[in-house]
């Protein structure tokens, strides 16, 4: 019998914002352990929880951006269990009313479960909760480190549409992409921004009916996610296909070893006693407030993606380039917008200014870093401390389009512009550049050409054809460069013919 | 003696600078060498400390400033933050917890001069109506000694009634203000859900939980109301009303007032005496010129019950963060569990042990909606009854016990007759509406105070207080004294 995968997501974001979910301490990664701390973060007695505004805004912002309802009525629920990560030994979230439901995410995804090169997820619910403090375990204790105690903390629930590992790739990394240029988070996985767990079940393939869901935790890259949900597929085949049962249950993901082992069964579940925050007023969010939050949206990345090919003709890969990278595309789109030849000046970008730049940043940081600066500090050219304006390379593009310029011109151009930040024309004019169409100068080369080489002459009048190539070399290096290459063909061509 | 007087009464000697802070504050310091031994209202108190707040509010009244509470020794119950002091919630689960924060009450208080000094007995962490929960002994009631004060407040309610300080503070989940100030023969204010911050008070049960004034006046009961409420950005359930000044509502007129008298009070366990010293009251301030209306509350039989599950739901996650690992006592274990176990174990009285495990229960899955959900539907039908009933009336007249002061001992084996003591008084929580219990006479013997309880609408405490201080003001028992 062949099986099939079914795969839900639970994907946790922290919140982009300056200070935490119910205090007002700082949301920072790095700090000293306990230093990001008070008393309401800290559970002290007496203290309340103020809800964080930003993190409110963000959440509803994460709801549009993933296409959610959003409900007008949402509230916070205390989630009871006790661990010592757990300041409260309650953690508030957003159990039965959450501040968005009922969304989706559509990315590019070309394996099995996609349509037209489509992948596409229902979202349950991107809930609001807080994160809870960091342990470490030394030789004999552990210790508790509370400035990650009270984070804001996204959950997003996806639906059980997403059919193998590659496809929870594709979805998470589409997700995280939304989220981050969306300004909502920095998704950074390295600093536990993001955090995910995957449910997963097999059937035979044409049957509706649900398996056994199996909870996989601790993965701690996508690719992880990735590894592990491939595993646990084929686990759970193996053992249903052998006549064994499975039983709803949750996993450790073990990195190094690449398995999964049992945490527990439902049988030994935790009881949460969700019961709602008293100490907190419900969310009724209103017409204005809501309205102001959709002001933030941002066109979603693979919209852009598709508007680059269809309005500048872009390829794919020029276009995912541009949608990965969200200043650059701005910058490609503020320039194509005013050219007739939007994929010369996407090369350009692309081909050209990107190397530069990693060029440029690939010295200043090992400069700095010889100065002893951290990582963290590097302070490296972006796009905009170039020295030249983006008008610039619109103008250079132009030069090449009018044959001013030879192509090969138009590379010393940028390296100029980019060095001094010159404009093209005035480079042009200093270095002499301009492109010879002045069929008189050019004949005159090309007599000195043919009389100084004999040799290709006879080859090309014997038939091989090629054999101009290395005349057009010999014109264009007499005439440094500056030789018009098509008319060089034409005057040589008609000149060996003759 | 100093330490007899009223907030006004102090405060206008300190304004013309007859008396000194010094002299009210160390008369209650007195007060309490000479009495406290008896009575032990006091669980802790720096006297240094007082005295040294005292001489500052000298200095400030010297250079002129004038201020609501400037110089008025105030005591505070053991559930409120105080910066620096000891904060225990009469509990050993503390251990030797100081505070790092002031409770937006005590800033409010700090800020209008008031000399904030003592932790007040209390049943630990507010659960009980005799303060013999507390684990750090009882406190007895100044009227009789072998009695108790009423509960959970019972420090506070008793430190005011034996003059050992000028008003004090306590908090309010199911009647721990009203209960023992009409024990001890004071006056106690439970304002409306939301009008007081509960930033910086301990919670017991969310919901329900507001902070109050003891005082040995309706007076006083409005000058601390109006210092102490207010919207507070640190406290997102208190609401943005405006503060008036309270003590202008107490005109002594009433004429034309409407006061419901609930069929459903006259339970068969209210004591004769008591119905009497009520029915007494009701007929003065029919001669005061109100109209007397008979309401109903309906849903009054199932405030108990209702009460009794919310509050221990609400309590078994609020108490969850005593456990041992960031502050307070801590009995090690070989893991966490085997140390929240050891902890709580040892750190927690029977009587709150029994309330985390009914609420633990009560929310459990499985009975959740049969009780917890059940009972929310319940409380808001109880509101209902309250909203229904303040269409026609202003306010409403109740006995605030049903008995006087019982005997220390008498039902703390039994803790349902226990709880049934609280029954005038818990269904003013669970509406949110605003309540207060000014002495309305005495049993013969042994004397013992009797409360009478009014209740108001949301945010009507100016009303309130005004009815409570017209038949004040025509009533002989509230310079009555104990005699210790």
């Amino acid at each position: 019998m062949e099986y099939e995968a079914v795969i839900g997501l639970e994907t946790h974001v922290q919140l982009k914002t300056k200070s935490k979910m119910w205090c007002g301490c700082a949301n920072q990664y790095g700090s000293e352990p306990n230093t990001n701390v008070c008393p309401v973060c800290l559970g002290m007695p007496g203290v309340l929880p103020v809800p964080n505004e930003e993190a409110l805004r963000k959440t509803v912002l994460t709801g549009y951006l993933l296409n959610c309802e959003i409900p007008r009525y949402a509230k916070f629920d205390r989630k009871n269990y006790f661990y010592p990560d757990a300041s409260k030994n309650y953690q508030l979230t957003q159990y039965d009313k959450p501040s968005t439901a009922n969304g989706f995410v559509e990315f590019e995804f070309a394996g099995k479960g996609s349509a037209n090169g489509m992948g596409k997820v229902r979202i349950t619910r991107a809930h609001l909760e807080e994160d809870v403090g960091k342990l470490t375990h030394f030789d004999r204790t552990s210790g508790v480190d509370f400035n990650r105690a009270g984070v804001p903390l996204l959950e997003i629930v996806s639906e059980p549409d997403i059919t193998g590992a590659d496809m929870a790739y594709a979805y998470l990394n589409a997700l995280t992409e939304i989220l981050h240029q969306g300004g909502v988070s920095d998704c950074d996985m390295e600093k536990g921004m993001v955090r995910c767990d995957v449910n997963i079940s097999v059937r035979p393939v044409g049957t509706k009916e649900l398996g056994a869901k199996i909870e996989i935790k601790n993965m701690n890259s996508f690719s992880g996610v990735r590894r592990a949900a491939e595993y646990e597929i084929a686990r759970q085949i193996e053992v249903v296909s052998k006549g064994g049962k499975l039983i709803q249950s949750t996993r450790r993901w073990d990195d190094v070893a690449g398995i999964t082992e049992e945490m527990r069964t439902k049988e030994n579940a935790h009881d949460y006693r969700y019961f709602p925050e008293p100490d907190m007023m419900p969310l009724a969010p209103t017409d204005a407030w809501l309205a102001e939050v959709k002001a933030l949206v941002i066109e979603l990345p693979i919209a852009r993606k598709q508007r680059f090919m269809r309005d500048y003709q872009l390829p794919a890969g020029d276009a995912e380039v541009f949608k990965s990278n969200v200043e650059l595309g701005n910058y490609f789109e503020g320039l194509a917008k005013q050219s007739k030849n939007p994929k010369a000046i996407a090369n350009w970008i692309i081909n050209n200014l990107l190397a530069k730049l990693s060029e440029a940043n690939k010295s200043e940081a090992d400069e700095q870093a010889a100065l002893g600066i951290e990582p963290a500090n590097l302070k490296l050219t972006t796009l905009a401390d170039l020295k030249f304006p983006p008008s610039a390379l619109l103008e250079l593009v132009n030069l090449v389009e009018a044959k001013t310029i030879s192509s090969s011109a138009a590379q010393q151009v940028f390296t100029e512009m980019f060095a001094t930040g010159k404009a093209p024309a005035v480079i042009v004019q200093e270095k002499g550049l301009a492109q010879v169409s002045d069929t008189g100068a050019i004949e005159k080369f090309c007599d000195e050409a043919i009389a100084a080489n004999p040799a290709p002459v006879a080859d090309y009048k014997a038939g091989k054809i090629v054999a101009l190539n290395s005349l057009k070399g010999q014109v264009m290096k007499l005439s440094k460069g500056k030789a018009n290459p098509a008319l060089v063909g034409e005057i040589l061509e008609r000149k060996l013919r003759g | 003696m100093l330490n007899q007087l009223t907030i006004s009464e102090l405060t206008a000697k300190l304004a013309k600078r007859e008396v000194s802070a010094r002299a009210a504050t160390q008369a209650c310091l007195d007060q309490i060498a000479r009495v406290d031994g008896k009575i032990h209202a006091f669980l802790s108190f720096d006297a240094a400390d007082a005295l040294a707040q005292a001489d500052a509010a000298d200095k400030r009244i010297a250079a002129g400033e004038k201020n609501f509470l400037l110089g008025v020794p105030i005591a505070v119950k053991d559930v409120l933050a105080v910066k620096n002091q000891p904060l225990n919630c009469a509990s050993k689960i503390l251990g030797n917890f100081t505070s790092t924060y002031d409770a937006t009450v005590i800033e409010k208080l700090k800020a209008a001069g008031a000399i904030v000094f003592g932790r007040l007995n209390m049943d630990e962490f507010a659960m009980g109506s005799s303060t013999e929960n507390s684990a750090f002994g009882l406190t007895r009631n100044p009227w009789d000694l072998t009695r108790i004060p009423g509960g959970s407040s019972g420090g506070s309610a008793a430190a005011v009634a034996a003059d050992e300080c000028i008003a004090s503070l306590g908090s309010d989940t199911g009647g721990s203000i009203r209960q023992p100030a009409a024990l001890c023969g004071c006056v106690g204010l439970k304002p409306t859900y939301g009008r007081i911050s509960r930033y910086g008070l301990v919670a017991f049960a969310s919901s329900l939980d507001q902070i109050g004034p003891f005082t040995k006046d309706v007076r006083d009961a409005a000058i601390l109301l109006g210092t102490m409420s207010g919207v507070d950005p640190r406290d997102s359930t208190s609401v943005p009303q405006p503060v008036p000044d309270y003590t202008k509502a107490l005109t002594g007129d009433i004429r034309g007032v409407k006061l419901g008298l609930p069929k459903e009070y006259m339970i068969g366990g209210l004591d004769a005496e008591v119905k009497a010293a009520v029915d007494a009251a009701v007929k003065k301030y029919s001669e005061l010129g109100a109209e007397i209306v008979e309401i109903s509350l309906p849903h009054t039989d199932y405030a108990v019950a209702t009460y009794y599950i919310i509050a221990t739901a609400e309590a078994s996650a609020n108490l969850a963060r005593f456990d041992g690992i960031r502050y307070g006592a801590r009995v090690e274990g070989n893991d966490p569990i085997e140390l929240y176990a050891k902890t709580r174990g040892a750190g927690f009285g029977p009587e709150v042990k029994r309330r985390i495990i009914l609420g633990t229960y009560v929310l459990s899955s499985g009975y959740h909606d049969a009780y917890y959900l059940h009972a929310q539907k319940v409380r808001t039908l109880i509101r209902n009854d309250f909203l229904k009933a303040f269409e026609k009336v202003d306010a409403i007249v109740t006995p605030t016990t049903p008995t006087a002061a019982f005997k220390a001992g008498e039902k703390s084996d039994d803790p349902l007759q226990m709880y049934l003591s609280d029954i005038f008084t818990i269904s003013c929580n669970l509406a949110g509406i605003p309540g207060i219990s000014v002495p309305c006479g005495f049993t013969k013997n042994p004397k013992l105070p009797i409360g009478l309880q009014l209740l108001g609408k949301p945010f009507g405490e100016e009303s309130l207080l005004k009815i409570a201080h017209a038949y004040e003001q025509n009533s002989p028992w509230q310079k009555e004294k104990a005699a210790i």
